[in-house]
């Protein structure tokens, strides 16, 4: 079972200021105990573009889809048996990265 | 007994059983819920005619077996999606598990009705849906909200458990205190809506809903005997319950701790309490917040009088809770037998110093009332009592707080 740990960025505190070392430390448990799907830390959404095709033709527009306070800073994808077990993992995931994390399943994946 | 009463019976012992049994066969609690109810339904109709079957709790099971086959083999025509995600399966880490530890599967239910990955308003309605067997109009009532809304809670909820993969199983022993919290958090939460119901569209005191928090937290207690915090929850709600019948008048107002008729408290239930709380007394485990509030509550119930009241231990005994839970309705409380030891100047200072984090709860008004109207202060206790009334939602305590008011010198 995969589930998405998504970072929960803030604009009022978007410095990066986890512990040094802390989310490597975190990936690298992750590859050792088999969870490790994949992850990585997006730029600011600032440097967004939303890409809209569904009329005739595609409109790029500057931005995020949403603005607001909260976005999106990073994810992880991992393996995980349950969500106890995933929960397990985001609370280590929102310690190493000091964010808080949003945890949700799959529905099937390729 | 008569067959309606074998069927009340039966289904308040059975229920979690038949649904436990079922979760955990066909490894969906929508299944489980929706065949145990066809399975009560058929012995409604059938019991008074053919007569109580030998052994109830098996013919239900049986029965709400046949009832998830039959939906099952319908429902295999259909794609069904979340079927597949085999969310209980028996290959789920929840199962690899000593049998010790999870003997009962009713105990995993309430572990999983509880999930601390549901809100907490989703936890109590799925709580007394799949563990107590309410209906869900029952529920609504109870919470004073749309039945449609109450069934979509539940719906959304047995969603998430599905969809999420919350896990069938009571938690491993290092989580097991922080997850019991959770569960004792909900029935706790089910009792106090009972005791001083929330709205003033109901009666103001719910037997239902107190009724039903006892009875399911006898049942965790039967499941988890050794759980200290478990017990004190029991306790605690025992000797409240005993007090039940004394504490709103024939005029439906509420009549206080002190005021109340103690020749009506329910003994039977006191002494049940009481023995809970010395049974707690002789373990070597620091007690826990449940097990501190029973001891109070004890101390109230021990004395024949209300004049009689041990108030030196009833303050010790806030100061421990303080130090266990220092969260300003404990310092509220404990103010309150500060009062009857040190006078209502004392208590007065310490309730003052609560003023911003309780400024919207109506016992700190009606506390400072009283402090004030005994200090003699007629025109703040009076400004105190109206915002007090204007915060509580509860019928019988607004009558209480208004006569009150109406008595203050120079009203």
């Amino acid at each position: 079972m995969h589930y998405l740990l998504t970072v929960i960025g803030d604009t009022t505190n978007e410095v990066d200021d986890s512990e040094p070392g802390a989310v490597d430390a975190f990936n690298e448990q992750l590859k050792t105990d088999g969870r490790w799907v994949f992850g990585g830390g997006l730029t600011s959404p600032d440097h967004a573009t939303v890409t809209d095709n569904r009329g005739s033709a595609p409109v790029f527009s500057d931005g995020p889809f949403v603005e607001s306070k909260e976005y999106l800073a990073g994810f992880w994808v991992v393996e995980a048996d349950d969500l106890d077990a995933a929960l397990e993992l985001s609370a280590g995931a929102s310690k190493a990265c000091n964010r808080k994390i949003e945890v949700r399943p799959f529905d099937g994946i390729a | 007994m008569d067959v309606g009463e074998v069927l009340t019976r039966v289904h308040h012992e059975e229920w979690a059983r038949v649904v436990a049994t079922l979760t955990r066969r066909f490894g969906d609690l929508d299944i489980a819920e929706e065949a145990a109810a066809e399975a009560f339904a058929v012995a409604v109709e059938r019991w008074p005619a053919d007569s109580v079957p030998p052994n109830p709790g098996g013919w239900l099971t049986t029965t709400a077996g046949n009832k998830a086959l039959d939906r099952l083999r319908r429902e295999s025509k259909r794609d069904d999606k979340h079927r597949q995600a085999h969310m209980l399966s028996e290959q789920t880490a929840g199962f690899r598990e000593p049998p010790s530890a999870v003997a009962d599967e009713r105990l995993r239910l309430v572990f999983t009705c509880a999930h601390p990955a549901l809100a907490m308003e989703a936890r109590v309605a799925l709580t007394l849906r799949m563990v107590g067997g309410l209906t869900v109009p029952e529920i609504a009532r109870a919470f004073l909200v749309r039945e449609t809304t109450m069934a979509q809670r539940i719906t959304r909820a047995k969603a998430k458990v599905t969809a999420a993969r919350i896990p069938y199983r009571v938690p491993d022993a290092e989580d097991l205190p922080a997850r019991v919290d959770g569960v004792l958090a909900v029935l706790y939460l089910v009792f106090n809506e009972g005791y001083l119901a929330s709205s003033a569209d109901t009666n103001p005191i719910r037997a239902d809903l107190t009724g039903e928090a006892v009875r399911l937290t006898r049942l965790v207690r039967e499941l988890m005997p050794e759980d200290g915090e478990v017990v004190g929850l029991l306790a605690l709600m025992l000797l409240i319950e005993a007090r039940r019948s004394a504490r709103v008048s024939a005029h439906g107002e509420l009549v206080t701790l002190d005021q109340q008729d103690r020749g009506a408290w329910d003994r039977g239930l006191i002494a049940e309490g009481h023995a809970l709380v010395r049974e707690r007394l002789t373990s070597t485990e620091a007690p826990g917040r449940y097990q501190v509030l029973a001891a109070i509550n004890a101390v109230h119930t021990d004395a024949a009088d209300a004049r009689d009241t041990d108030w030196s231990q009833v303050a010790a005994l806030y100061d421990q809770l303080v130090r266990l839970d220092p969260s300003p309705v404990v310092a509220l409380n404990r103010a309150i037998a500060i009062a009857e030891l040190d006078g209502p100047q004392v208590a007065l200072a310490l309730v003052d110093e609560l003023a911003a984090p309780l400024a919207d709860y109506h016992a700190f008004h009606a506390t400072r009332a009283d402090l004030l109207r005994r200090l003699g202060r007629s025109d703040d206790a009076r400004e105190a009592y109206d915002r007090a009334i204007h915060l509580t939602g509860n019928a019988a305590e607004m009558a209480y707080l208004t006569r009150r008011r109406t008595e203050l010198a120079g009203a």
